[in-house]
């Protein structure tokens, strides 16, 4: 009996083992073995996308909506490059994934062959790992070993690369039950030494904070987060990668810092005198300059499972390398264990200074506007959706102003691309969200430049049935390039005048959608209503909204954290 | 501040471009780079030189334990060790200059490995500073080719680097 089976089979076989419902990708000709056995059967199911950009962000946006890994397929050459932006972004956002590339046959390798790229070199500064399958033999272990570390410590995209012919060739099959590499050993548990010096520091705080980032979502930590912060007490932010991770209707959280965080988050964050920073980075957008966030003496705790991430930026005086849901575990315990409590008299004055910062109210602004404003349509989509969707956006003001008025009590519901900003990340990912949560709200936040950088989604959705609802917030405008050029660049609108656009209601209705444009701040709600009543059909909102309307709070570039543009 | 780092690393292709290209992608700098293959055919040892502040090199030590195939690494600097360059020079050697330049030779503990009736090859082996100090006391108008393999590096007594 001939049990052998073709490198093909046992790319599937092993996507199957690891429990893969869906893939998203685009055939062609270094794949079409892949294919052929993906045609054969029913297990793993196939999402053909317009564009391999859109399959990897799809892929992307199924894993940050799941915790499962997503898995794209892409072809050699052409296949590979246009997935590269999906990659990068993925990779930013440490989102497990796993990329199955075509390659040209092991003999035409570097021979400059049809749809040949160095698939290798030209992901390798964007993976957290990536392999070439030359030998066969090695084809399942080396899926086992892309979904392990995809998967583990800080989560991250796998770019497994299979020549054409290694897809063709047989041998016998079988599935590794693990794999151990002697060079990759993530860790989970914290030092308990270390989480003691942090307990410690922590009841000694006089205003005391806690800043939880992406760290908390990727490990499912926000219960653990939620407790500790309910526990003590302490005012928590929470960056744009960590939304959901703490409730942001608890009376505890001062909402998102950073560029456009808010005044009371991004004042508390400046002068609390102890830090506790969860799965978080302290990147540029979030405390702007360093050497400005020094101004102010503080001590800094700092949990993250790696430990490149410790010390990149930002000095700390308690490093913790541990998974941050099994840190917070061991934390909590610790301190539960302490007779002591935080100093209830200094943390009372110092939640009266953060209220009188909040009663700054940075987010407002004119609810009475004749010209639809769209801070309006997200907080109208939130009451809406009863803050129980699923939202993704694209990058720019909208995604600022869906952070900022979205308020996000759930982990896994805000998907967004915070690393890299990626322009088109939105609908493919919202695809992603979808089939990951098939009777889930999911919704698109997005800009009328933006949704056009991925728009041929359309046509996977109307395939797919996808009942997503597209909030175009449309100002006619790259409104974020055109806020930066109106501040820094003496209002010269170099370039970011959308011109030209396409009736997005014709468009969507040419797709087999259902197209609605809304003009009134009146209107916005019955709108969003009605849209959200079409289960089953997708709905391209046009939201004709204010041109000019800015993001505010804003920290300028090079600018510290109370150095805030205030509206 | 000059660091001599150590590494070891899975023996495959391209292990030695990612670490090439986290220097490159990160701007760190490297002054020297050498690696081959150990006694265990499946690891190879690698030996960088760099020059940046101490907490640079800690995000470089923490960078290159991230990479996949880096099995184990250690900054030498922290410690004794010793490391040690080959050079070899080929100079011009004609009528007098033949017998200085042998003596020059000599006191550098050097050998003279290739010998023609105009030139002599010059190995020369030893901490970069020597190497140096060689080169700038032989007359630099002799000399016609010079290769550096960079420095190599291993910690004294029980520092030891094992997989």
């Amino acid at each position: 009996m001939d049990t052998d089976l073709t490198g093909a089979e046992i790319t599937i076989r092993c996507l199957q083992e690891e429990g893969v419902d869906y893939i998203f990708g685009y055939p062609g000709g270094a794949v079409l073995f892949i294919y052929d056995e993906l045609f054969k059967q029913d297990k793993v199911k196939h999402v053909l996308v317009r564009h391999e950009q859109a399959a990897v962000h799809a892929a992307d946006g199924y894993a940050r909506s799941s915790n499962k890994v997503g898995v794209a397929l892409v072809t050699s050459g052409p296949g590979v490059t246009n997935a590269i932006t999906g990659i990068a972004t993925a990779y930013m956002d440490s989102i497990p994934m796993v990329i199955i590339s075509g390659q040209v046959p092991t003999h035409a390798i570097g021979l400059d062959a049809f749809q040949e790229v160095d698939a290798i070199g030209i992901t390798r500064p964007c993976v957290k790992h990536n392999f070439l399958v030359k030998d066969i033999a090695e084809l399942a272990t080396t899926l086992k070993k892309a979904f392990y570390i995809a998967s583990t410590g800080r989560p991250g995209p796998v770019l497994v690369d299979i020549p054409k012919d290694v897809s063709q060739q047989k041998v016998p099959f079988s599935y590794p039950e693990s794999v151990s590499l002697r060079s990759y050993h993530p860790v989970t548990k914290g030092h308990s030494g270390q989480i003691k010096k942090a307990a410690q520091l922590i009841l000694e705080g006089k205003r005391p904070m806690v800043y939880a980032g992406g760290g908390v979502i990727l490990s499912d930590a926000a219960p653990q987060l939620t407790e500790l912060v309910r526990m003590l007490g302490f005012p928590c932010t929470n960056t744009l990668m960590g939304l959901g991770g703490f409730p942001a209707t608890d009376k505890h959280s001062v909402g998102m810092l950073g560029m456009h965080g808010t005044y009371e988050a991004n004042m508390a964050m400046q002068h609390c005198d102890v830090l506790i920073a969860i799965g978080a980075r302290f990147d540029d957008r979030v405390i702007g300059n360093p050497k400005h966030f020094f101004n102010e003496d503080r001590k800094i705790i700092h949990i993250d499972i790696d430990p490149s991430s410790i010390s990149k930026r930002v000095k700390v005086d308690v490093p913790i390398v541990g998974g941050v849901s099994d840190v917070l575990v061991e934390l909590i315990k610790q301190l539960k264990a302490r007779k002591t409590k935080p100093d209830q008299v200094s943390l009372k004055a110092w939640w009266k200074q953060i209220d009188l910062w909040r009663a700054r109210d940075c987010l407002k602004y004119d609810r009475a506007s004749t010209i639809i404003k769209p801070q309006m349509v997200v907080e109208k989509l939130y009451q809406v959706t009863k803050g129980d969707a699923f939202i993704t956006s694209d990058v720019g003001q909208h995604q600022m102003w869906a952070a900022q008025f979205y308020k996000f009590d759930k982990p896994r519901r805000w998907i967004n691309s915070g690393g890299l900003g990626t322009m088109g990340f939105g609908l493919p990912a919202a695809m992603g969200v979808q089939f990951a949560n098939p009777r889930g709200a999911v919704a698109c936040i997005t800009g009328e430049a933006s949704i056009q950088m991925c728009i041929q989604e359309l046509s996977t959705c109307k395939q797919y049935g996808l009942p997503l609802k597209i909030i175009n917030l449309n100002n006619r405008y790259m409104g974020m390039v055109r806020q930066w050029q109106e501040f820094f660049h003496g209002n010269r609108y170099a370039e970011s005048y959308m011109n030209a656009l396409p009736n997005f209601v014709k468009l969507a209705e040419s797709y087999g959608h259902v197209g609605m444009k809304i003009e009134q701040p009146g209107d916005i709600e019955g709108a969003l209503k009605e849209a959200f009543k079409l289960k089953d059909r997708l709905v391209f909102m046009d939201f004709i909204t204010d041109q000019t309307e800015n993001v505010f709070p804003m920290i300028p570039g090079g600018k510290g954290l109370s150095e805030m543009i205030l509206v | 501040m000059r660091h001599i780092i150590s590494l070891l690393m899975e023996n495959e292709a391209g292990a030695l471009s990612r670490v090439a290209g986290l220097f490159s992608a990160r701007g760190y700098n490297i002054e020297s780079l050498t690696v081959a293959p150990t006694e265990d055919p499946t690891l190879s040892r690698m030996t960088l030189v760099t020059v940046d502040s101490d907490d640079v090199v800690e995000q470089i030590t923490k960078q290159l334990n991230k990479l996949i195939e880096v099995v184990k690494v250690v900054d030498l600097s922290e410690g004794v060790h010793i490391e040690r360059e080959l050079m070899l020079v080929k100079v011009r050697a004609v009528d007098k200059g033949r017998d200085e330049i042998k003596r020059l030779v000599d006191i550098f503990r050097g050998h003279i490995i290739d010998v023609t009736d105009k030139s002599y090859t010059i190995e020369l082996t030893g901490p970069g500073s020597k190497l140096d100090a060689f080169l700038n006391t032989i007359d630099r108008s002799t000399i016609l080719e010079t290769v550096r393999t960079g420095a190599s590096g291993i910690g004294r007594g029980e520092r030891i680097l094992k997989a």
